[in-house]
């Protein structure tokens, strides 16, 4: 039964990490939005506008579970689980600590990869279902943008891991602790600067921010795949971007910034999470700070940039990075 | 069945993967089947996993999954020029009948004449590591033969597709 218990746990530790993520990271980004746009955000409900997300929550839940008539049931009632249980999935093989991770699996960053080049189809169901142009058009989008972006993703990982010589995200960050010189940390955003810049874009894009938010262009597409949902099914598909947000910094984390460790000092086992935590939310607030600075591009410049210039700069990357690490581990 | 593999969840995906490849044929509509197709690639990626084959379940997921379904599913929304034709009428032709037919006698001569093989050295699935090295060594040759088979024919639908040809 203790087995049983334990999975049970681990499943209820990570539901929470998600909802909580999401809750925060939503007031948190409608606050450093306002700040870059020179406005104030929420202020209206509870201290700070604190409460904002929570009666947010309550109205998603209580709201009525409207369907368009001409939308195919089947597909429509599907895609927001198709988009939201990946986004889930993804929380296994975060390591929050040495020993706080829900599964240890020795190919953590492979697995939170494969699983999310799920969720664009999931998006193209919701586009396709809606049976709407401007949702079709999203959906569409959304699909070649991840496509595209997921080659430059899963390439510039492969920088770190090689350097790490293990796909174990345990491994990975071990491989990070100390210095170099004595005071530059081992952390793998020095020596792998052009991977990280290719997975900051690249994730930037796999969770469909803002210079690359085709599929949502407010202002052509109104709100893009998920235009005809309301109610909580909306909810799902909101709840799952804000968790690719904080899966990307995480992932990222972990293979640039030396995961749960401190620079120069030994981190405490209880700390750990801790400055985990800030890190992954360091790395969104960057996220979100692109978000708020940049304007739109357009599909076809999006598409040939991943094509032409991403893909071919992260395979000349990866041969480089291959070559110098065998130079230096002779 | 080997004792090795837990019955319930075998039994689970094994109902998943045939059940989704006969909605993959029986249902009318071509986008509901490509999304059946999907349901029995996911399917496939959890029976390797329950082999411990978890490299090969992940990569299933990826390829598989991730990508060749989203092909087929571009393929299909794009080519549809009205959303009704997505509903396909049932072809009741002799020459579709004769096709089926061939298909099911091929594949029962294989079924039946197939005999398991039991595997040689070990008896678990390699971790990655292992399977990365074996990979880049004792394989290298066939590995390289087969992405130089699909560089060219990516090359080859690149020219296909034509583009700015003069």
């Amino acid at each position: 039964m203790s087995l049983f218990l334990a999975i049970l746990l681990r499943f209820v530790g990570l539901v929470a990490l998600l909802l909580v993520n999401g809750v925060v990271l939503i007031y948190m980004l409608r606050k450093v939005l306002a700040r870059l746009h020179l406005r104030i955000g929420p202020n209206r409900t509870g201290p700070w506008g604190l409460l904002q997300t929570t009666a947010d929550v309550a109205k998603l839940l209580t709201k009525e579970d409207l369907r368009a008539t001409p939308t195919d049931r089947l597909l429509f009632n599907t895609a927001p689980y198709l988009v939201f249980v990946p986004a889930f999935m993804a929380y296994i093989p975060i390591a929050l600590s040495p020993v706080l991770v829900a599964a240890h699996l020795d190919t953590g960053p492979l697995f939170v990869f494969a699983v999310l080049s799920m969720v664009p189809l999931g998006v193209v169901m919701a586009g396709w279902a809606s049976n709407s142009k401007w949702s079709l058009i999203g959906g569409m989008r959304a699909a070649g943008l991840q496509i595209a972006y997921e080659v430059p993703l899963l390439l510039s990982a492969l920088g770190p891991v090689m350097i790490a010589g293990s796909l174990d995200p345990l491994r990975i960050v071990a491989a990070q602790s100390g210095t170099w010189l004595g005071f530059i940390p081992r952390w793998f955003v020095l020596p792998q600067i052009v991977a990280f810049f290719i997975y900051a874009i690249a994730s930037q894009a796999e969770t469909q921010q803002t210079p690359f938010d085709m599929s949502e262009a407010e202002s052509e597409l109104i709100c893009g795949f998920s235009n005809e949902y309301g109610g909580m099914r909306f909810g799902f598909l909101y709840l799952a971007e804000f968790s690719n947000m904080f899966i990307a910094s995480a992932v990222g984390t972990l293979l640039f910034f030396g995961g749960w460790q401190l620079p120069w000092v030994a981190t405490p086992l209880w700390l750990a999470p801790i400055v985990f935590i800030v890190k992954v939310y360091i790395g969104i607030y960057f996220m979100m700070w692109a978000r708020g600075s940049l304007p739109r591009f357009r599909m076809d410049q999006l598409l040939g940039f991943a094509w032409k210039v991403l893909i071919p700069v992260s395979l000349v990357w990866v041969v480089l990075s291959g070559v110098v690490i065998r130079l230096v581990s002779r | 069945m080997p004792d090795s593999v837990a019955v319930v969840p075998f039994v689970v995906l094994a109902i998943a993967t045939v059940g989704g490849a006969l909605m993959v044929v029986l249902s009318r509509n071509v986008v509901h089947a490509a999304y059946w197709l999907l349901e029995v690639m996911i399917a496939v990626a959890g029976l390797f996993m329950l082999l411990s084959a978890g490299f090969l379940a992940l990569v299933q997921l990826m390829v598989y999954a991730g990508a060749v379904s989203v092909l087929v599913l571009f393929t299909v929304m794009l080519t549809l020029r009205r959303r009704e034709d997505a509903e396909r009428p049932l072809d009741l032709s002799w020459a579709a009948g004769g096709v089926a037919l061939a298909v099911l006698v091929t594949t029962g001569a294989a079924i039946v004449a197939y005999r398991p093989v039991a595997p040689r050295g070990a008896a678990v699935a390699p971790n990655v590591a292992s399977f990365g090295r074996l990979l880049f060594t004792g394989w290298a040759l066939p590995f390289e033969i087969a992405s130089v088979v699909l560089l060219i024919a990516l090359v080859g639908a690149v020219w296909w597709a034509g583009g700015d040809r003069p």
